[in-house]
């Protein structure tokens, strides 16, 4: 597991249904592509990103993203999904080691 | 080098000449970064990887870059592709590449009907000046692809 490794994510808190929102993340991770080389030893740092980002919306994939390391550090993603119904939206991203990273939002839609 | 401008014999001219482009050569390849790069044929044949051998057509992606990117690390970059996001009608995915990075892949993002909007913005890391590539996947099997050339002042991949 990375460390210091946060999530974060802008949801609305209400939209109206069919209302199509604009969803905004945010994940502190160093992204190393694994094309730097260390300054004193020369050797290749090895690649260590994430590789995959999904969103569910009430358990169903509404959008999901594959990585590569040419996606910069501490990764933004914005994108859009309609507003269905109320409930809860799940993000996952996935890094090379395995690790998980999890955060949720509920939305109320009127 | 104001020399060559002066009358001379052309045997000495175009020695200079040539140890002028030589200097040249010189200083070209030490910026020359260390990894090898990607080309726009790598790029052609990771679409290929992508899409099979299906045609591309030109239109309906709307690619927004900056003209000029001043920190190759971080480079905004957005695009919507023109679909109306219907059971029957939307887009599927859409890749981006990049034609001089020393990988041309820099993400896929995939959408469903329930996206409402093939819209996507994120943050990508640019070597140097070069064109970024995306190619839209529609539920049809049509695909598009739209280019854009980006300059890059410092380059952002490491190394």
């Amino acid at each position: 597991m990375a460390k210091n490794v946060k999530p974060r994510v802008k949801v609305p808190k209400t939209a109206a249904k069919g209302e199509i929102i604009e969803i905004k993340t945010l994940i502190s991770h160093k992204m190393e592509s694994g094309q730097r080389k260390d300054n004193k030893t020369g050797e290749k740092i090895p690649r260590m990103i994430i590789n995959k980002f999904t969103c569910t919306y009430n358990g169903v994939e509404v959008f999901s993203a594959d990585w590569h390391p040419a996606i910069s550090t501490n990764p933004y993603m914005a994108f859009n999904t309609v507003a269905t119904e109320s409930g809860t939206l799940e993000f996952t991203w996935v890094d090379d080691e395995g690790s998980t990273y999890t955060k949720s939002a509920k939305i109320t839609v009127q | 080098m104001t020399q060559i401008n002066t009358p001379q014999d052309p045997q000495r001219r175009s020695l200079l000449i040539g140890l002028g482009a030589g200097g040249l050569a010189v200083v070209g390849m030490t910026l020359v970064p260390r990894a090898v790069l990607a080309n726009p044929e790598d790029v052609k044949m990771a679409i290929e990887e992508r899409i099979g051998d299906a045609a591309t057509m030109d239109g309906r992606i709307s690619l927004e870059l900056p003209q000029i990117a001043e920190n190759g690390n971080t480079v905004p970059i957005a695009f919507e592709v023109d679909s109306p996001m219907t059971e029957s009608d939307y887009v599927k995915v859409v890749h981006i590449f990049a034609e001089q990075n020393p990988l041309p892949d820099v993400a896929s993002f995939y959408f469903t009907p329930r996206s409402g909007k093939a819209r996507a913005s994120t943050r990508m890391r640019m070597l140097k000046t070069q064109n970024i590539v995306a190619v839209a996947e529609m539920s049809d099997g049509s695909v598009y692809m739209a280019k854009t050339e980006v300059k890059v002042t410092i380059g952002g991949c490491g190394g």
